[in-house]
């Protein structure tokens, strides 16, 4: 039998719905297994631990071919909304948590969760801004030290 | 698959070390099967997320995930993981004598 793994490190770069579950969904799972696992929001992906932003995530509607949405529909003001909101029902009745309640389960489940500095200096952010769930803003280097000995999965 | 000898008596787990029949379990065995998962110790607690992942089982057929157990075990998932560090639904399913949980969530 090949080796079990042992420790996960998940990069969320993007901020859409569909960009950010994938990542919170195995971030999770990996703590479910006993697997160590930590988190590093880059990018759009510091949405999902934004204080104020992390409510309004949404679904992509345009450029987002898998949704099967004439792109000049999915570009009508509002529909990015109406089709969150059906994605976030039907979710809702599978008993998958919002992303705000999502992060702070994986949180208390003790992963670790970063925001990566590059992104947090170029959007003109703070630490104060993030939920206080978030342990640390870390440079691309602190990251790489802190995914030693386990994998790296980029979303 | 293997059998093993758990409180005297013999029992099949799979290779992960979950019961395949559950009706060979019983509560003697709690202890044991907690050594042999990796807890030591096992408190009052403990006793609690077990009975009740045997009982959600008995009932629904199958073992609550982790999010499950933090919203209706009556306790949080932060505890959950100090309990049962190795994965609490995982665990506590191993020592419940029931099938390993499945559920992505």
């Amino acid at each position: 039998m090949s080796d079990p793994i042992t420790k996960v490190s998940i990069i969320i770069s993007k901020g859409s719905l569909e960009g950010v579950y994938p990542g919170l969904i195995m971030a999770n799972g990996a703590r479910a297994e006993g697997i160590e696992a930590n988190l590093f929001f880059t990018f759009f992906g510091l949405d999902a631990i934004h204080r104020e932003r992390h409510e309004h995530i949404k679904l992509a509607t345009v450029g987002n071919p898998g949704l099967h949405l004439p792109t000049m529909i999915g570009g009508l003001p509002g529909i990015s909304t109406v089709m969150t909101h059906y994605m976030n029902s039907k979710m809702q009745k599978l008993d998958i948590p919002s992303i705000p309640e999502f992060v702070e389960m994986i949180a208390d489940t003790g992963a670790g969760l970063y925001a990566c500095k590059a992104s947090v200096d170029m959007f003109g952010l703070e630490k104060n801004d993030f939920i206080p769930q978030v342990q640390d803003i870390i440079t691309v280097g602190e990251f790489y030290e802190k995914a030693a000995g386990g994998h790296v999965i980029f979303t | 698959m293997s059998t093993v000898t758990i409180a005297a008596a013999n029992v099949e787990l799979d290779n992960e070390g979950f019961f395949i029949d559950p009706t060979q379990w019983n509560e003697h065995m709690v202890p044991e099967l907690a050594r042999r998962a990796g807890i030591d110790e096992l408190t009052d607690r403990h006793w609690t997320v077990v009975r009740f992942m045997r009982e959600q089982y008995l009932n629904t057929g199958s073992g609550p995930t982790v999010r499950v157990l933090g919203k209706t075990s009556g306790i949080p998932i932060k505890e959950l993981y100090e309990l049962f560090p190795h994965g609490p639904a995982k665990t506590a399913a191993k020592i419940a004598g029931i099938p390993k949980p499945r559920g992505c969530i």
